[in-house]
């Protein structure tokens, strides 16, 4: 056993508003820059859709990720010995038009416009070439089932269902739409890493982070097509990579990643998980049904003694056990399962994992072409409006047992709530119920517990960073204080 | 492995400092976002180098009750970008004005000293004044100096003040709420000149008519944590997710605590993804639905089975027990009014009688009056206006029946009608008679009457359904279907759920509304058929419960003390309101292009007329105001009072009336058209006037700026007007000067004649207040107002001082001014009319604040205007503060703080400063119920004389809290339980509205004191409203959209809606290059994939929508998300963003959302003198309409020109 801690994170979907609130949030920390403007670390995609960039978790077409071939895993993209030597070649990048082209508009041109005919109005104009443009793409193109025909149904995790489910899936009865919001996963098998000729990306020790040096980089973009999720840009004003940083300033500084202290929508938790490094590979190997299962026994009990014992020979310090035994991520993702990793197919064993969402009842059109609702008073499964599969397609690489069982708690929850709090539901319905889905009214309370009423501080708990110590590894923690480290970008210069 | 290892080497990472530098700030402040959202969110403003760099939510709220989710962190992807705008390129640094106008002024200015007489050489020239209006909205600004600027604005008020009377300027800003000083700068200035301004909330189509109607309030809503208590939650025509970003986690929450929510839409909208069911009601039948609830409702948990819960509500806090009186005729009966307890031998000597209503006691068999009717709140003795089941004139215990099926003396046949079907129909009611000063009368209970309406039979014969099934039978199931689209067992599992929960948990149920239902024509009625659904449940005034209508920041909070200080009752009484829909109505004449009376009317009697007939009606009947008053001005009519001997105001005021008696003096209203009764100068801040904020907005570019217009309709009501003037041909042009204040050059500004650049959200202090949540926020100065930006307090300040200034040679000593002010709703004028009776026609006597408005004469100092705006003044010593009838006596606590406050002189005499914004951030808060506990104990003590009930306590243990602007900036507080508001906030419970109403007993503002399900003045037994019923939407060939529009090609007709955006708050921020990124680039227009088939559309093709009003060209959304027939102009992006050009309109430029509307009055609403029907400032009155509109849309022929 090899202990690691790694701040990690839960999206709860079943609360996600689609508002996008996160991916500004993280725009205007980080990405506002030249070069940056199309970078969207923090973004949101609304499912069924083909996400940002378009199409990305076609892995026939961009080749990120892992494989198990001939034993072996190796990357998608192609072995390391072959990277070598085609170093200057990348056949399987995303190019402008998978993205976007940035553009912004003329907008002087309402003050300063000389009497004219007609009222002026401001056009695009490209931000790459400065010239003027068409709108034909954007970061969110296809937000609330915009272009339905062409995005939505042109979903890859479509390709499981038949051609009358997929059709299905935009008439009036079944319509359905939901909302995936992505940063990066800060794997704990990160594919970006492996990419990289340059070895400009590491993991932080401390906290998994997966950062891109910015004195490393040297451009040539295999991180970009490693990474199975497409969450590392390259910017074309610096000619370096760059990616979601997980707003370390801000988390060194206990307060949670900005994307996460914006979210209205209450989805975010973030805290310690404390896995097994020794475990990465052959978690990473194992075939895809049993991918997810395998990842949370490569995530360790902080309340285990031997995990604890253990995690103290690896230099994990109390206070961060203490943190790990108080995360919200490992009770979603270990405690309780509800929580499941996005694409695990990709084999980058993604940190980041997403409670799926509860969608309405579907409806049928009767005789009289009249709408009428299924009967079920909440969400269910046999009513769902959206097939299982495209659910263990997106979060358990088609293992379907896996998605039913965490909704099949979620709903429990919700009816012994109902029993609880209005009485229609017999308490010995709530009961079997609660038993069907292999859970216990203790688990359920927790789950609504921190579901419904956890504040900011349960949302997000953020380990210590003992920053004085890390500084004392490079410099004398006083004098750090005490001089450059408080911000001097440029030293004053005596005379010419 | 090997490659995926930890970076040991710390050296190898010192790096890391490059984002950290990033993430460095020098200072954080905090704000808020003074735009129309509702949000109300506390944001921490980042500061940099001097720069704002961006905005983080504070997390920082005080908690609720234990067992709710908090309300970190609030805010939303648009508050999020706001300061991308403080250094944008459409910032507005300096003071602007056009080139044409600013030749022509500086060329009078060099002939004229005095800066009047300039403005009056250009007035003069006619073709000087075409010139610059004609250049109106096409560029060709020019920077200039703020006292140049504001020189032109002083000269042009005195100019039309002295010419035409100061009630030809008008003042629009909307929503005091989201940042209460600005608004109150712009209007105490107003106020202090005599200048009307104008309401937004009616305007907007944001104002629910149904909640007056109701509970007479203009609304009263939960604050959003109380969703969570909610354990049936229904939406309708409100996109929560979309519109109410920071509040939507709390159902989500809820749902996850065993809620239910279910979502009546006709698209999939982001909160129908949300729902557990998604119910596609078709656009604008949602009443029919509710009608068909109700019916289930009354049926198997009224008629079939009791619930003892429901019973004992709807007997104590509705009208359903109270008796109405059956009209008989040779048609056979009718619901007609009360039976007003005068009218009976045992009640007959009551102070009140008329306004006094009874009701069945079963114990005595005997109708009974009980207390807390309107007549017991005016009377002469106190403390009888009270919901205690008490006999008004000697205390016995009342026991009021709900239904007279027992006890009935006979059953008749009432006709009810069936609007949607144009049919009546006879259903047997019963009756008892009671002996009355008019003889022996037939009367029935609301409740009975409710009976029949629905077509629940209880075992009477008549015209009822036989069962759910029956679809001919009014709203029943099966009848709805036809309108709806959704099956009748899905109304009735919705029915029998809804009910039950609120059955099994005292009323937790709430249906929460916004503008998808509100802004349709018949709003009203949608509104009162699910209130019914919620009323006859219990579910109002109960926390989880309740009408929840969302739309429009209309929660001003500190309302008592800010009116003071807005409205300038500090100095001068009768301030000049006047309700938006007519004043558009009328002075752009979009009445012109009606022909009446409108199908909706009834085809006789006094409403049997064009609706710009009924609105002058209305003015003349103190139903409504109008602005300006008289077709003379009204310093001039007290000048000429004078002459004629009239001195006192009484004589004044009577000379006045008897000249309108006469004819000899005309209302303005009765011509509207005439250059003399024109509104001249426009001021605009905090708005967008033209644009979003202008139904009918094309009328508008050609009423009001004389510039061009994109409307193709005809002009139709010559001939159907009778009292109004027709003038030929239609006047163009009207406004000499629109000014607007701005910090980004938007739609308003880019149309008006002088842009004055006024300070950010981030670069002022001022007040912030929601619905959705209790705290009140501030607005904090982050940085300085920015380049040569003034706060709105400043520029108003400024402007009072220019005007001062430049007023000696022209009003050199104080005067007189006459006010016309209508009947207001929480004074003794909620008595004024028992009958309607017209004056001008010879119905009665004109009797001013009886019969027709107040006339009030009140003194003007305008050289000392500046010296009033920047002091407070004694009025408010001697009136006290009121809000909603509270009045609060203040003398000794005006004393304490102007101790305290620093000191303004003038006029040898000392006041509290108002010089600057923080200043009267104090006086707001000292003086407000809801900031400081004092005030709040005493409006209790104030609401104990009225009401007889014991109430302070709901204030004592808040009597030492008072909260200043400091503490604000340190955390957000909660607002006080007051009396101005009906919620009780104490020990951290949610925020319900009509909490006080039904736990402490305190009658609702209506007529009977109760919650009305039934209407009975004239006007709603005329229109068929005086029951819940069901209207449908306006027919395409009723909306006169598609008169001259002609469909080319490949086209198709939609029923356009204009719901709220996603990427804007209505035009602020759909500039914002942020969201237009993560939208489409500009404002699409969404159409259903079938639809699209059918002309020709791909998704992200270019298409034109238009009708007689106007054209929109935009880009397509194609989506299998809308339904077919219907197309989405999400409401209001700025017409400045890149739209094109028109071919179908000789092309010119594309316009907005409401270049396709025009305003539609409906003139029940203009009802006044009435209890509840009563007039008050944006809580009253004919709301505007938008969804009612038809387009054809068709593929943009060739390539879109710029």
């Amino acid at each position: 056993m090899n202990v690691r801690s790694q701040v990690s994170m839960v999206f709860h979907l079943d609360k996600c508003i689609g508002c996008h609130t996160c991916s500004l949030a993280c725009k205007n920390l980080w990405t506002s820059r030249p070069g940056a403007e199309y970078m969207w670390w923090n973004n949101v995609e609304t499912k069924p859709g083909t996400g940002y960039p378009t199409l990305y978790e076609d892995q026939e077409q961009y080749r990120g990720g892992w494989e198990v071939k001939g034993g072996e895993l190796r990357l998608k993209l192609n072995t390391r010995a072959r990277e070598l030597l085609n170093i200057s070649y990348n056949p399987h990048l995303p190019a402008l038009d998978d993205y976007y082209e940035p553009w912004t508009y003329t907008y002087g041109d309402l003050i300063d416009a000389p009497l004219q005919e007609d009222q002026p109005v401001f056009t695009p104009i490209s931000l790459v070439t400065g010239k003027e443009m068409e709108i034909e793409a954007g970061p969110n193109w296809d937000d609330d089932l915009g272009g339905s025909g062409i995005y939505a149904a042109n979903d890859p995790n479509l390709k499981s269902l038949s051609d009358e489910e997929k059709e299905r899936l935009l008439d009036v009865e079944r319509i359905v739409y939901f909302y995936l919001p992505r940063i990066c996963n800060h794997c704990a098998n990160p594919s970006c890493v492996a990419a990289c000729p340059a070895g400009a990306i590491y993991k932080r020790g401390e906290d998994g982070i997966v950062l891109v040096s910015q004195e490393k980089c040297m451009g040539w973009r295999m991180c970009v097509s490693g990474c199975p999720y497409k969450k590392v840009y390259y910017n074309w004003e610096t000619g370096k990579s760059e990616k979601c940083i997980l707003c370390y300033p801000r988390l060194e500084t206990g307060q949670a990643p900005a994307c996460m202290h914006s979210c209205v929508g209450r989805i975010r938790y973030l805290g310690l998980l404390l896995y097994d490094a020794d475990r990465i590979h052959q978690t990473a190997m194992r075939p895809d049904h049993e991918l997810v299962d395998a990842q949370r026994e490569m995530i360790l009990d902080p309340f285990d003694p031997e995990v604890v014992r253990q995690a103290r020979n690896d230099g994990i310090g109390d206070a961060v056990l203490e943190s790990a035994r108080n995360s919200p991520v490992f009770k979603y993702v270990k405690k309780w399962k509800i929580a499941l990793p996005l694409h695990p197919e990709f084999r980058t064993l993604p940190m980041l994992f997403y409670v799926p969402p509860l969608l309405p009842v579907t409806g049928s059109t009767n005789d009289d072409g009249l709408y009428e609702s299924a009967p079920d008073f909440f969400s269910s499964l046999e009513s769902a409006r959206v097939p299982i599969r495209y659910m263990a397609s997106l979060f358990t690489a088609g293992d379907e047992g896996q998605v039913v069982a965490v909704y099949k708690k979620l709903m429990a929850g919700r009816l012994f709530k109902r029993a609880q709090t209005v009485g229609d539901v017999s308490t010995e319905k709530a009961a079997q119920i609660l038993v069907e889905a292999h859970t216990t009214p203790e688990e359920v309370e927790e789950i609504y517990q921190l579901t419904s009423l956890a504040g900011f501080d349960e949302r997000f708990v953020i380990p210590p960073f003992s920053r004085e110590a890390a500084i004392g590894l490079v410099q004398i923690t006083q004098t750090h204080q005490e001089g450059g480290g408080m911000g001097f970008l440029h030293e004053p210069r005596r005379g010419l | 492995m090997s490659w995926i290892r930890d970076l040991i080497n710390p050296n190898a990472r010192t790096w890391e400092e490059f984002y950290r530098n990033r993430w460095q700030h020098d200072r954080v402040v905090r704000s808020t976002h003074g735009v129309n959202c509702t949000g109300s969110c506390s944001w921490m403003i980042y500061v940099k180098d001097g720069i704002v760099t961006w905005e983080m939510q504070a997390t920082d709220y005080p908690k609720l009750e234990a067992g709710l989710p908090g309300y970190e962190p609030r805010g939303c992807p648009r508050g999020i970008v706001f300061s991308w705008y403080i250094y944008s390129p459409l910032r507005i640094k300096y003071p602007y004005v056009r080139g044409v106008l600013l030749d022509a002024w500086r060329e009078a200015r060099s002939r004229h000293a005095d800066p009047v007489e300039a403005w009056t050489e250009i007035m003069d020239n006619a073709e000087a004044r075409r010139q610059y209006q004609a250049a109106r909205g096409r560029g060709g600004f020019r920077r200039t100096s703020w006292d140049e600027s504001l020189e032109i604005v002083a000269a042009s008020l005195l100019y039309t003040a002295k010419k035409y009377g100061p009630d030809r300027v008008a003042g629009f800003s909307p929503i005091p709420a989201m940042s209460m000083l600005s608004y109150a700068a712009g209007s105490r200035f107003l106020q202090l000149f005599g200048a009307p301004l104008l309401s937004f909330y009616d305007l907007y189509a944001d104002f629910p008519p149904a909640s007056p109607e109701t509970w007479g309030e203009k609304t009263d809503v939960a604050e959003s944590a109380d969703w969570y208590n909610s354990k049936y939650i229904v939406t309708t025509g409100s996109n929560l997710n979309m519109t109410r970003t920071p509040d939507v986690h709390f159902v989500a929450e809820a749902r996850n605590n065993g809620s239910k929510l279910v979502v009546l839409s006709p698209d999939f909208s982001e909160v129908a993804r949300y729902a557990d069911w998604w119910i596609p009601v078709h656009s604008g039948m949602d009443a029919a639905f509710w009608m068909a609830v109700d019916h289930v409702i009354l049926q198997e948990f009224h008629a079939a089975r009791q619930v003892p819960y429901f019973v004992n509500y709807l007997k104590r806090f509705s009208d359903s027990p109270f008796l109405v009186a059956l009209d008989e005729s040779e048609k056979g009966y009718t619901a007609g009014r009360f039976l007003r307890a005068g009218r009976l031998a045992r009640y007959g000597s009551v102070e009140n009688g008329d306004w006094k209503f009874l009701v069945f006691d079963a114990k005595t068999g005997e109708p009974r009056m009980p207390r807390g009717a309107i007549g017991s709140r005016w009377q002469a003795q106190k403390g009888r206006w009270n919901l205690e089941l008490k006999d008004d004139l000697d205390g016995t215990d009342i026991d009021p029946l709900l239904t007279l099926l027992e006890n009935r003396d006979a059953e008749l046949p009432v006709t009810f009608s069936d609007a949607a079907n144009n049919l009546t129909f006879q259903r047997n009611v019963p009756v008892k008679y009671v002996e009355t000063a008019d003889g022996r009368i037939a009367v029935t209970t609301v409740y009975d009457l409710l009976m029949a309406q629905y077509g629940i039979p209880r075992g009477l014969v008549g015209n009822y359904p036989q069962d759910y099934n029956d679809s001919n039978a009014p709203y029943t199931p099966a009848w709805q279907e036809k309108f709806t689209g959704i099956s009748r067992n899905t109304v009735i599992q919705f029915a029998r759920e809804f009910a039950s929960t609120a059955e099994k948990t005292g009323g937790k149920c709430t249906v929460i509304v916004g503008s998808g239902v509100n802004h349709w024509y018949h709003s009203n009625l949608h509104y009162r058929a699910s209130i019914a659904a919620l009323m006859l449940c219990g579910c109002i005034g109960v926390n989880g419960g309740g009408l929840n209508h969302y739309t429009g920041q209309e929660k001003l909070v500190p309302a008592a003390s800010w009116s003071t200080l807005a409205m300038a009752l500090d100095w001068t009484a009768s301030p000049r309101l006047q309700n938006g829909p007519s004043f558009h109505y009328v002075h752009s004449d979009q009445w012109r292009y009606e022909k009446g009376p409108l199908e909706a009317q009834p085809a006789e009697g006094r409403f049997a007329r064009h609706v710009m007939d009924l609105q002058a009606d209305a003015v003349r009947m103190g139903w409504l105001p109008f602005y300006p008053q008289f077709d003379v001005s009204p310093i001039e009519l007290v000048k000429r009072a004078a002459q004629e001997g009239a001195t006192t105001d009484e004589e004044i005021t009577q000379w006045v009336v008897t000249q309108l008696k006469n004819r000899r003096l005309r209302l303005a209203v009765e011509d509207p058209d005439a250059s003399e009764n024109w509104p001249r100068v426009w001021i605009i801040w905090r708005a967008n006037a033209i644009l979003s904020s202008a139904k009918g907005h094309e009328y508008f570019l050609k009423h009001y700026l004389g510039v061009h217009d994109n409307a193709i309709a005809d002009e139709v009501a010559k001939g159907s007007v009778e009292d109004v003037v027709w003038r030929e041909p239609t006047r163009t042009g009207k406004m000499d000067l629109v000014v607007d204040l701005n910090f980004r050059m938007d739609t308003s500004a880019l149309y008006s004649d002088v842009v004055l650049p006024s300070a950010t959200w981030y670069e002022k202090n001022d007040l912030n207040t929601t619905d959705l949540h209790s705290y009140i926020h501030p607005l904090g100065a982050a940085v300085p107002p920015c380049w040569e930006s003034k706060t709105d307090w400043d520029i108003f300040k400024a402007l009072s001082e220019k005007v001062s200034a430049l007023s000696t040679p022209h009003f050199p000593a104080p005067f007189r001014d006459i006010v016309s002010t209508p009947l207001l709703h929480d004074t003794p004028d909620d008595l004024a009319q028992p009958q309607v009776k017209n004056w001008y026609t010879g119905e009665c006597e004109p009797v001013p604040g009886k019969t027709m408005p107040h006339l009030t004469v009140v003194e003007r100092d305008y050289a000392n205007l500046h010296h009033r705006f920047c002091s407070l003044g004694p009025r408010l010593k001697e009136e006290g503060v009121e809000d909603r009838g509270v009045h609060i006596p203040v003398a000794d606590l005006y004393d304490r703080f102007a101790a305290s406050a620093p000191a303004y002189e003038w006029g040898d005499r000392t006041y509290p400063s108002l010089v600057d914004a923080l200043d009267a951030a104090s006086m707001v808060l000292y003086f407000a119920p809801e900031t400081n506990g004092e005030v709040a104990y005493r409006a209790f003590q104030s609401r104990e004389r009225e009401t007889g009930l014991k109430l302070v306590d709901l204030a004592e243990d808040n009597r030492g809290v008072r909260y200043d602007f400091e503490a604000l900036k340190a955390q957000p507080r909660r607002i006080l339980t007051s009396p101005c508001w009906s919620g009780i906030t104490n020990g951290g419970r949610p925020y319900t509205a009509y909490c006080q109403n039904t736990e402490r007993l305190i009658p609702w503002r209506t007529l009977t004191g109760r919650q009305h399900l039934y209407l009975d003045h004239e006007g709603y037994l005329a229109f068929g409203e005086n029951l819940p019923t069901f209207k449908p939407r306006i027919t395409l060939e009723a909306s006169l959209n598609l008169v001259n529009s002609v469909r080319e090609g490949k086209s198709i007709v939609l029923n356009c809606l204009t719901p709220h955006g996603k990427w804007h708050i209505h035009s602020t921020y759909s500039d914002d290059l942020r969201m237009l990124t993560l939208s489409r680039g500009i404002e699409p227009f969404w159409l259903n994939d079938k639809d699209a088939v059918e002309i020709g559309v791909e998704d992200n093709d270019w298409i034109e929508a238009y009708n007689d009003n106007g054209v929109i060209v935009t880009r397509a959304v194609v989506s299998a998300r809308i339904p077919t027939g219907l197309g989405f102009f999400y409401h209001a992006p700025e017409r400045t963003i890149a739209f094109p050009k028109s071919p179908m309109r000789k092309n010119r430029r594309g316009g907005g959302t409401n270049s396709i509307t025009r305003l539609r009055l409906k003139p029940v609403l203009m009802v006044g003198g009435y209890a509840q029907h009563c007039y008050r400032f944006n809580d009253y009155g004919p709301a505007a309409s938008d969804r009612d509109t038809y387009v054809i849309v068709r593929r943009l022929p060739g390539k879109p020109k710029w």
